[in-house]
């Protein structure tokens, strides 16, 4: 599995709010082992954002999720993707922010059993700029 | 057998076949005894007589010992039921799914299973059950964001190293650089942690927002008026698990009440009645 995240403008006044545009290229059908074996019913993806902030040690923002069912076509090709839900922080933390990491995850839904939430290897870390855009339309 | 074979044939009356002898025995001499063995005979055609009488014959210790049993079964499960709540730190452990807002994952009728435990933190893309203030039907959702603050506070009522530490915090400077800025654990951030240390570190106030898989917006509108975040005390628990379809039950116990009645007389029977 892999995503690559690119191209990103700043962040708003008042609570920082920021955009981001994203690809994803994701392969389920993993060779010799599919996720999709027998007991899986579909698979929740999903884009996370993890940053820290001066007000928060810790925030995870979902950005983009997707459902998978059984028989879906297994391989992602999402190309400037752009957020599905408002990256707004708590507060002002976003601007100048160093260290914004992605990560993708998904949550296997069984057809019954455990529900196992599992993060994909690799993340891309990313940083925001230093300044608010007031022009630049989204 | 027709009814009135026991009490002798009515007069003038042509049977075809013979009268089965024990009827026929009855007739000629002896008097007909009123009482147990005229019902049995007349059980034959009514089982349900014949449990009655069952009932009836059981002494008065047996039916204690019924009870009793019965109880016994009763209290295992409620311990049970404890023991789970223990084990998976959450006060309901076993849910069953109400509505549709989380499909095409959970539909209305399964189960899910529960945690509550303090030391995994909520994070996003979990499913969460939670209850809103002021509303008794928990509800549902996935994490969709989270914003905590890590604290590190001093228990108002400190325990038995609690002095040790204030010495050392005089003597070393990093523990004093440490113990700086430090708060007072408020009731808030406080949990069922470390008790004899006199202070704690753990996961702080971690505030949360959800929303529906099947839903098209986040759950604010949800919860109460001027509510923008969720908190820990508002989670039931976390869904590590499930099983489809079979909370059907309970959503019909709920919905018709008298299969609820039904049921559990029925359990009841069933109960009291095997003697084993």
């Amino acid at each position: 599995l892999r995503k690559n995240v690119e191209d990103f403008t700043g962040p708003r006044e008042r609570s920082d709010l920021g955009f981001v545009t994203f690809d994803i290229t994701a392969d389920i059908l993993n060779g010799k082992k599919c996720i999709f074996d027998w007991n899986v019913k579909q698979l929740f993806v999903y884009l996370s954002v993890e940053y820290s902030t001066k007000n928060n040690a810790l925030n995870q923002v979902v950005l983009w999720d997707k459902v998978i069912l059984r028989g879906d076509n297994p391989r992602l090709y999402l190309k400037d993707m752009k957020s599905k839900y408002l990256f707004f922080d708590d507060g002002n933390g976003l601007k100048g922010n160093k260290n914004i990491t992605f990560t993708l995850s998904w949550n296997v839904v069984p057809n019954a059993g455990i529900l196992p939430l599992v993060t994909g290897s690799g993340h891309v870390s990313v940083p925001f700029p230093d300044t608010y855009e007031t022009t630049k339309s989204y | 057998m027709p009814l009135w074979s026991a009490a002798g044939d009515p007069p003038g009356w042509q049977r075809d076949e013979p009268a089965p002898p024990r009827a026929r025995k009855r007739k000629r001499g002896r008097k007909r005894k009123r009482g147990r063995k005229r019902r049995g005979t007349r059980a034959a055609a009514m089982p349900w007589l014949d449990f009655l009488d069952d009932v009836r014959r059981m002494n008065k210790r047996q039916l204690y010992y019924q009870v009793l049993n019965f109880g016994m079964i009763v209290s295992s499960a409620l311990m049970i039921w404890k023991g789970l709540m223990v084990v998976t730190g959450s006060e309901s452990p076993i849910v069953v799914v109400l509505s549709g807002s989380m499909e095409p994952a959970f539909h209305r009728g399964d189960l899910l299973f529960l945690t509550n435990r303090i030391e995994d933190p909520i994070r996003v893309g979990e499913i969460v059950v939670f209850r809103i203030e002021g509303r008794e039907i928990p509800i549902v959702h996935r994490v969709l964001k989270i914003h905590e603050n890590n604290q590190f506070c001093l228990l108002q009522n400190p325990g038995l190293l609690f002095p040790v530490w204030k010495w050392l915090q005089t003597l070393l400077s990093p523990v004093q650089t440490m113990m700086q800025g430090v708060q007072n654990c408020t009731e808030h951030s406080v949990e069922a942690h470390a008790v004899l240390q006199g202070f704690v570190w753990q996961n702080g106030d971690i505030k949360f927002l959800t929303k529906g898989d099947n839903n098209a917006v986040d759950d604010r509108g949800l919860y109460k008026r001027g509510q923008h975040w969720l908190e820990k005390k508002d989670v039931v628990g976390r869904a590590r698990g499930f099983v489809p379809y079979i909370g059907i039950v309970t959503i019909l116990m709920n919905d018709y009440p008298k299969f609820k009645y039904a049921v559990l007389f029925l359990l009841g029977l069933f109960v009291l009645v095997h003697r084993e």
